[in-house]
């Protein structure tokens, strides 16, 4: 007997059975990305994915390298989470699969990265070798780089990328003390302009509309702030001598500077070597107070209707988190979300946030209005929360 | 709210102290006279007073976290220098230990004298000169 025709509709048969498996699967598992997120295990070079409308973990993704200081940026359709490790890894990771897509070691020493204005490059900034790299959002294949060399041979670490509108890059050189925006319509053969900016530039952010970019100075007390708009009128310097020349408190941990600052129609700032924050007008960029806190703000991040800004602190006050009523103008809130406090994120109308400890290996959800705890969740030393809101704004 | 309370007082007086600190001038003055003590004693190797086992992992983890906020958890460099054994190679003890209490001026080094005292800031550099052991796997990362 001649088995095989037999032997050929079994598999036939089984085919049709595994075809029809797979395709009911996903309908079982379909689902938006938009209320979905990552939480940085950074000593364990692991990522939790996390749902913040459920507030709990979906699961746990490994093998990211060294996620010391690291940052992630969103495709435009909320997919995928691009993470940018501290040893230059590149990984892509798939949300709703949850997995790696794909990962590339980029640079030596890399600290974040930025995806441009059409969602179809990615870009990284790194101190290692110093300059940013642009790569295919989709193949991570590189297609153009600025390296960072402002004299002769001389490559300056990059901090404060930010996208801009019109496929651009701003960002600035902490050792030149200048920003740098680079248009990468031509990924390839970008255009940079540069602009002197003040001494040891330690991050920097772009308005919510894209419009100014701004690099806070370490070397010396004041912000410098570009016009996109208007960039032939050069850095100009507001909050200028804001320490009023006294001895500056020591900074144990440098802040960081994102577009979540503006609050309306104010910018809340860390001030460096003192323990407050600045506000500043943003029609006329003139300073209109500041805000004592306990210690040197880290990050200074404003709910997304603005009405509240909270605030965590660089060692040793790192323990403890503020929260500023923007009506008031004055702290109205300290919280003890663990040790080593790290990073907050916002859920995207800022209903509830989210605070890693480190120390402590948990982040905290909390109610904004109340600041009664919702959720706590078990992560290995988490650092940085990223959620998919990120996608949709200039800047992040 | 009470244990807020003393923590804010707390640093409320760390403020203090920190206001009681000198100018920059008088900051690079200290560095130099710590440095040169430091070599006068000979604090090298092998501080007087070690630190014992579970204040050497908190020094490890201090180290590793806090130093690696700016030099990175490896160590390999960040917005500060790295701090690996090739890194440091050819450096005295002495300088680095000053460096570690005093800071850097004129850097974002701040000086670290209110957290660690001069026998372990002499142990961590020790170690940093061997290569820095890892966080314990036992205790904090």
């Amino acid at each position: 007997m001649n088995w095989r025709p037999v032997i050929a509709r079994v598999l036939a048969g089984l085919a049709t059975i595994v075809v029809a498996g797979c395709a009911g699967q996903p309908v079982t598992d379909l689902r938006g990305t938009g209320d979905l997120g990552i939480v940085i295990e950074r000593a364990s070079g692991s990522v939790q994915i996390v749902d913040h409308s459920r507030r709990q973990s979906l699961g746990r993704i490994e093998g990211l390298g060294d996620l010391s200081h690291a940052h992630a940026t969103f495709s435009r359709d909320g997919r995928y989470a691009y993470v940018f490790g501290r040893d230059g890894g590149l990984t892509k990771i798939d949300l709703l699969a949850r997995r790696i897509d794909r990962r590339i070691v980029q640079a030596g020493n890399s600290i974040g990265g930025s995806i441009s204005q059409d969602g179809r490059l990615v870009v990284a900034q790194n101190y290692q070798p110093g300059g940013i790299k642009a790569f295919d959002a989709d193949t991570l294949a590189q297609v153009g780089e600025v390296p960072a060399e402002y004299a002769p041979g001389k490559f300056s670490k990059v901090v404060g990328l930010a996208d801009i509108p019109g496929q651009g890059f701003a960002y600035a050189l902490f050792d030149a003390g200048e920003i740098w925006v680079s248009d990468f319509t031509d990924p390839g053969a970008p255009r940079t302009r540069r602009f002197a900016a003040g001494k040891q530039p330690y991050d920097g952010l772009v308005t919510p509309g894209g419009r100014y970019f701004m690099a806070g100075l370490f070397g010396e007390d004041g912000i410098a702030l570009l016009d996109l708009w208007r960039p032939e009128q050069g850095v100009r310097r507001i909050l200028d001598g804001y320490g009023r020349g006294e001895e500056k408190l020591p900074v144990f941990k440098m802040p960081h500077l994102r577009g979540w600052a503006v609050a309306d129609g104010k910018a809340y700032l860390p001030a460096v070597g003192r323990h407050e924050v600045l506000v500043v007008d943003v029609t006329d960029w003139q300073e209109v107070g500041r805000i004592p806190v306990v210690g040197q703000p880290v990050f200074v991040m404003a709910r997304p209707d603005g009405r509240q800004v909270w605030v965590n602190f660089a060692f040793p006050d790192n323990a403890l988190v503020q929260v500023i009523d923007t009506l008031e103008g004055a702290v109205v809130d300290t919280l003890s979300p663990g040790r080593a406090v790290l990073h907050m994120e916002f859920t995207p109308r800022g209903e509830a946030v989210w605070v890693s400890a480190r120390d402590d290996d948990r982040v905290t959800v909390y109610d904004t209005a109340t600041r009664k705890s919702l959720a706590v969740l078990p992560a290995r030393a988490p650092s940085g929360i990223f959620f998919t809101a990120r996608a949709a704004r200039i800047g992040f | 709210m009470t244990a807020i309370k003393a923590a804010q007082t707390a640093r409320f007086d760390n403020r203090h102290s920190y206001l009681m600190e000198g100018s920059v001038v008088r900051l690079a003055i200290i560095h130099a006279v710590v440095l040169l003590v430091l070599t006068l004693i000979g604090v090298g190797t092998a501080g007087a007073a070690e630190p014992d086992g579970s204040r050497r992992q908190a020094l490890v983890a201090m180290v590793r976290q806090d130093c690696g906020s700016c030099h990175g958890l490896t160590l390999k460099g960040g917005l500060g220098p790295a701090l690996l054994p090739e890194a440091l190679a050819g450096k005295s003890a002495g300088s680095l230990i000053a460096t570690v209490l005093s800071g850097r001026p004129g850097t974002a080094m701040p000086g670290w004298s209110r957290f660690v005292s001069e026998a372990e800031a002499a142990w961590i550099v020790d170690q940093l000169l061997r290569g820095f052991p890892p966080v314990d796997a036992g205790g904090r990362r």
